[in-house]
């Protein structure tokens, strides 16, 4: 398995980048942990005729909190997450994810902007994303474009970047008091890309669910939102009825397609008992639970 | 084929002397010293300094002078004609030299074909039609691999798809005839029974209880780390071929090669080098070899060709493939007395399965296990299907796997309908220790156990009677919680030549000793490591029985030049066959030396003994002479009229297999939202008789349980309709990590083989053998009272989630 | 074609200068440019880990990186693990707990290892094996690879405490 010819390029700057982006358009592929593309040239699905290599542009690895925000750098490899104690500490959901995605050694190499800018929903990142309703920020060669996560996943392996912009920071809002997150993955093996899984980020004000969202990762061919979900739990007491109708909403507006991790019916019905499991673990830690 | 069609196996009885009832113990027999490092010793691996360095040699690893890459094209499709193959392109590209099509090796000499183990035959390459899903269709041979590469991507071959037959029942009937090439148009190839059918009907109509149950025992492939490669390196000067290739069984494949190329034996040299893993996947002949090899003859330059995960994921041999249909029979009393088995053995496009060649459904008449019945009667039926041709052992003894598997679980059902415990139902239909040895319904001669013991000695280290009262607690509380057994019987150490031999020859194995004058030694074997350890457990047989150090002593295998004939290593035959001729090389040294250090010492040889590594005078052990002394002066002062030198060599033909068995048991958690399959804990005892050395044989013990492990709750080869592979990749076959496997639990009983010259057993694949049963047993335990009497491995979450929805179980 | 590029990295603490096209994966840089052949490749989907080297200090899978990404970077491989004579107390470790059988993932289990202790000098053992979960091993069932890494943190870490004192 040898990937095919290509050109090799590696600009040192952000500006430099998008200007080969620019000039080299549809043909040219971003590199950044390669995870996703490299074996994907392997097989020849991917058969780029230059590879633009972002691996060398400084100062796009950082994860810091800055304006209410935690900002991460695009080229934030994820065993940067893993290890961060600003994560592990205020950022639950995030951590809980940054633990699932891959193994550790992919996670030594790929990038918390490629696992986003790959657009692919069997990813972790857009799920984690959606449900804290990040915001994405581009560089391209007018300038730098902030897209809300909302938007950015336009259609399977498509977001919302163009061809000559490069994903360089994603801005999660810092969560403020009585609020907790949880994400919930089942896989085949440890590894593996989810069945199905659930990021949930909500809020809590005494008994009262004030804000929710929850996302889903696997289970449609366009990273989702679960919004009616979320509706059975925001602005009510997440009961045990509340959370079994939010689970079953989750279920019902899923789009998961057959393949060997399960049938569709599987799948959807293993999103509600893993939507349930992800709120459950969400009110916990947002009422100061582990 | 006549003797394919139907053989009712009898085995000849052991020989005299081995009829007797051996004792079992729990202590591990060590003779020597540690500096001798005989048997029983924990010895460090001596092979493992290379390999700690990063300085094994592999296949992939050799590199000659001038070497060529040689690269596949591969079907598309499942089935379908061949109109042309268009190599324009591809022989243009700079760096191409050759692209070798069936047509070159039909005119090479027929080279398009070539038998399998099992006396069917098999493409090389196609010329007319294509069969199975990757199967090799030509190949391309270029200065450099990435062109090579490149340039398999440039072969235009156009194909006229043919409907695929997948499911081997749809086969049987017919409509699609996957071997055209075939005087008989039928995908039906074999039947084979074993075992006494009217004695079997008689006891099912007078039984009290009769379970019956279907299984399917699915594809599955031994995805050894190291996949399969060649370096085929034909020099014309001297008209010599040397074959470096991932083989089990070097010798076997050098008269193979002879036979089937025309090239004279002594011309051709086999190497087999390090081997990243074997499992019975290194045993077959797959067409890139044979390509391969052609390849160097035309170009004159060594070529090397090594798969890629895809390529051995989808093409090369797989295991297992059973649908099983079984009956057991109790009497009122609850004493099992009888089984009767129907099973579809799916062979894909031609039976190339590695069993002994009069034993087209190997060892699986051995499907009686551990239970002692009045009759039983097996009939297997192989099939051709549009699907890779195999089957391999994957870590087994020839179908044991299936055979186990089908029994345990009938026992287990057969348990719980009679609403009995399964441990204490085995205890009462066990093999009694007394009845050894023990000729079973189905012909075999079980040489010796102690069934009870290696139960017994489980249950009580991981406390089953008070798992019993946790699982009814829970089961109290709505969680779910399962415990299951596996006592299992293996059949391994093929074998007596009497009966078991591939392609004619005799399935002995061989061993050659050769002292050096100051005492170390060389010894060569017929077998081939692939992980499992030779160059300790050998250097210990010879230390045992010469009292010459292990680290004094060489171990070679893999080199057909060099080492003596032997079939190789696959099916635990290793300790059995090879370990014995060993153990009797050595045994005739001593012999020749007791002569010389009677010499030495003035004395008869009948006033000597053996001690550790010396000869003595009986009752004045002061005067002695140790097998160094004896070693110099066998080249320095042999007595006069005696050859010099100390070198001795054995074939071995054991006079029957051996019989090593244990008793697995499994706890589970089940998650009823998720349809999970935790396994909690795991304890496995075994008895393998004998141990050579502890280290080597808990880390085979290990390796097996997660290799049993595996197809359980993971692994499984799946075709869609058309035939084509699904799982051609590790992201999708899916071998379990260390997090996947458990912390494995394991313990010993021994029971000495009575005919081994140590009184040892195979080992490598019991685990393999009995994890799957026990695993799958615990499963369908925790799930008993909502109504499940089966599950089909391997045992995904989905399946799961669906009985348990079915039964009503939500979370 | 594939553009070309000169390269210089540092391979187990000696500088190399080679050519290479842009595709050449850096574990065929490793085995067939340089002879480096203790590590191995098992997969082509970035599975097994038996390609397993540290780049720049990081356990990488080297199949999915690209010779050229290394340049002017440190490459670290099995062969560069021992002390001369000395071994590395993980390649002690894996010998005298019988952590490996076949032999061909032991390099990518070893350099994962190296990396998992240096994070964590005193993991769990669940923590080794999620820490080796990256690496397949068809062999060993993985109770002694861990036995193994076990071993080897105990000793660096008697051994920190010895340079410490």
């Amino acid at each position: 398995m040898i990937p095919g010819e290509f050109e090799y390029h590696a600009p040192s700057t952000v500006e430099d980048a998008v200007s080969l982006l620019d000039t080299l358009g549809d043909e040219a592929k971003v590199l950044a942990g390669g995870h996703s593309l490299v074996p994907a040239m392997r097989f020849r699905l991917a058969q780029p005729r230059h590879l633009v290599d972002i691996n060398r542009i400084a100062g796009l690895s950082y994860v810091r909190e800055e304006d209410g925000h935690l900002v991460i750098g695009a080229l934030t490899r994820e065993s940067e997450l893993e290890h961060s104690s600003l994560v592990a500490g205020r950022y639950p959901l995030l951590a809980d994810a940054g633990r699932v995605i891959a193994d550790p050694l992919v996670r030594n190499r790929g990038t918390v902007g490629g696992n986003l800018a790959h657009a692919d929903p069997a990813n972790d990142h857009p799920a984690v994303m959606l449900a804290y309703g990040a915001t994405l920020v581009a560089r391209g060669p007018g300038g730098e474009r902030v897209i809300p996560v909302d938007d950015f996943f336009v259609g399977l392996f498509e977001s919302a970047l163009k061809p000559n912009e490069l994903l360089v920071e994603i801005r999660i809002p810092s969560p403020g008091a009585g609020s907790g997150g949880a994400y919930r993955k089942l896989e085949r093996k440890v590894g593996d890309y989810a069945i199905s899984a659930a990021a949930v980020q909500l809020t809590m004000d005494g008994s009262m669910c004030t804000a929710a969202r929850i996302a889903l990762t696997n289970v449609s061919p366009v990273p989702m939102r679960a919004n009616a979900a979320e509706a059975e739990i925001l602005g009510e007491e997440p009961t045990e009825d509340a959370i079994e109708a939010a689970g079953r909403a989750a279920a019902a507006e899923c789009d998961p397609s057959a393949d060997l991790r399960g049938s569709e019916e599987y799948k959807r019905d293993i999103t509600r008992v893993l939507v349930k499991r992800a709120i459950r673990a969400a009110v916990t830690r947002a009422q100061g639970g582990a | 084929m006549s003797h394919l069609e139907s053989s009712v196996q009898s085995l000849h009885p052991a020989p005299e002397g081995a009829s007797k009832q051996m004792e079992t113990t729990d202590q591990i027999r060590i003779t020597t010293p540690e500096k001798v490092c005989g048997m029983g010793h924990r010895m460090k691996r001596k092979e493992d300094p290379r390999f700690i360095r990063g300085q094994g040699h592999y296949v992939d690893d050799v590199k000659l002078p001038g070497m060529l890459y040689m690269d596949i094209v591969r079907s598309p499709y499942a089935h379908a004609k061949i109109l042309n193959i268009d190599a324009s392109e591809a022989l243009a590209t700079p760096g191409v030299l050759a692209v070798i099509t069936g047509k070159d090796l039909k005119d090479a000499g027929n080279l398009h074909w070539m038998p399998t183990l099992m006396s069917d035959t098999q493409m090389v390459l196609p010329i007319d039609k294509v069969v199975y899903f990757a199967q090799e269709v030509c190949a391309v041979v270029a200065t450099e691999r990435y062109i090579a590469a490149d340039a398999i991507e440039k072969v235009n071959v156009e194909y006229e798809p043919l409907p695929a037959v997948v499911d081997p029942f749809e086969a049987l009937k017919d409509e699609v005839i996957v071997r055209d090439d075939k005087e008989k148009k039928t995908n039906h190839v074999w039947h084979w029974e074993a075992g006494d059918k009217e004695a079997t009907d008689k006891v099912f109509g007078e039984a009290a209880t009769v379970v019956k149950q279907s299984m399917h025992l699915p594809r599955i492939h031994v995805a050894s780390i190291e996949t399969c490669g060649m370096v085929a390196n034909y020099d014309p000067t001297m008209g010599k071929m040397q074959l470096y290739m991932t083989t089990q069984a070097p010798h076997a494949i050098r008269t193979v090669f002879a036979l089937v190329s025309g090239l004279p034996e002594h011309k051709i040299q086999v190497i087999s080098p390090d081997i990243g893993g074997g499992f019975g996947g290194k045993v077959p002949v797959y067409p890139g070899y044979v390509v391969c090899a052609v390849a160097s003859l035309v170009t004159g330059k060594p070529v090397k060709w090594i798969e890629d995960r895809s390529e051995n994921l989808q093409a090369d041999s797989f295991a297992r493939d059973y649908h099983i249909t079984a009956e057991m029979a109790a009497d009122a009393k609850g004493k099992i007395t009888g089984l009767r088995v129907k099973t579809l053995a799916d062979n894909g496009a031609a039976d190339a399965a590695a069993n002994p060649s009069k034993f087209p459904a190997g060892m699986y008449s051995i499907c009686t296990g551990s239970y002692d019945m009045k009759a039983a009667h097996v009939e297997v039926d192989g099939v051709y299907t549009t699907k890779p041709p195999g089957g391999v052992a994957y870590r087994c003894s020839f179908r044991v796997t299936e055979a186990v598997h089908m029994v345990e679980r009938m026992t287990d059902i057969l348990a719980h309908e009679l609403g009995e415990d399964p441990a204490d139902f085995r205890v009462k239909n066990f093999i009694k220790p007394e009845q050894f040895p023990y000729k079973s319904p189905t012909g075999w001669e079980y040489d010796s156990g102690n069934y009870d013991a290696a139960l017994a000695k489980a249950m009580d280290i991981i406390g089953y009677r008070e798992l019993r009262k946790e699982q009814a607690e829970k089961r109290a509380r709505g969680e779910l919680m399962g415990i299951g057994i596996c006592s299992f019987t293996e059949v391994v150490g093929a074998g007596p030549s009497r009966d078991f031999d591939i392609l004619g020859i005799k399935m002995f194995d061989s061993a050659e000793i050769r002292i050096h004058p100051t005492g170390k030694a060389i010894a060569r074997f017929g077998t081939k490591s692939q992980g499992q350890g030779h160059e300790t457990t050998y250097a210990q047989i010879i230390a045992e029985e010469l009292g010459i150090p292990a680290a004094d002593v060489e171990i070679e295998e893999g080199d057909t030049d060099t080492a003596p004939y032997g079939l190789g290593t696959y099916a635990s035959r290793s300790t059995p066959t090879a370990g014995a001729a060993g153990a009797m090389a050595a045994r005739k040294i001593k012999a020749k030396a007791r002569k010389i250090a009677a010499h030495l010492l003035e004395v008869g040889e009948d006033d000597l003994e053996w001690s550790v590594d010396r000869w003595q005078v009986k009752g004045s052990p002061d005067q002695h002479k140790t097998i160094q002394d004896i070693a110099f002066a066998a080249y320095t002062n042999h007595p006069q009229g005696m050859e010099a030198g100390l070198e001795a060599t054995d074939y071995y033909d054991p006079p029957n297999l051996t019989f090593p068995f244990g008793s697995y048991i499994a706890v589970v958690d089940v998650d009823s939202g998720t349809g999970e399959v935790k396994v909690r804990r795991f304890v496995a005892v075994d008895d393998c008789g004998n141990i050579i050395n502890p280290l080597v044989v808990e880390g085979q013990i290990h390796g097996g349980l997660t290799q049993g492990l595996a197809p359980a709750l993971f692994e499984e080869i799946v075709y869609d309709e058309n035939g084509q592979n699904l799982t051609g990749t590790f992201a999708d076959y899916l071998v379990p990590t260390a997090v996947e496997s458990p912390k494995w639990e394991t313990a010993h009983t021994i029971t000495p083989s009575p005919h081994h010259p140590l009184g040892a057993k195979g080992v490598g694949e019991s685990p393999t053998v009995g994890a799957p049963p026990a695993i799958a047993n615990a499963v369908v335990d925790a799930l008993w009272h909502l109504g499940v009497r089966h599950v089909d491995i391997p045992i995904t979450p989905q399946k799961i989630w669906k009985l348990l929805r079915d039964a009503g179980v939500s979370d | 074609m594939s553009s070309r590029h000169g390269i210089t990295v540092t391979v187990n603490g000696a500088q190399v200068t080679r050519e290479v096209d842009a595709r050449t994966l850096l574990v065929h840089f490793l085995r067939e440019d340089l002879s480096l052949t203790g590590t191995h490749i098992g997969c082509d989907t970035t599975s097994c880990g038996a390609c397993t080297v540290h780049l720049d200090g990081v356990a990488v899978k080297s199949c999915t990186v690209f010779a050229v990404q290394a340049d002017g970077a440190n490459v670290d491989t099995v062969e560069g693990l021992a002390d001369g004579a000395t071994l590395h107390p993980l390649q002690e470790g894996f010998w005298e707990k019988h952590g490996l059988q076949c032999g061909y993932c032991t390099p990518g289990m070893l350099m994962a290892a190296k990396e998992l202790l240096a994070r964590n000098p005193d993991p769990t053992e669940e923590e080794i094996r999620f820490g080796i979960s990256g690496n397949l091993c068809r062999c060993t069932g993985y109770n002694k690879i861990v036995e193994a890494i076990q071993y080897a943190a105990q000793k660096l870490r008697e051994a920190g405490e010895e340079a410490h004192a």
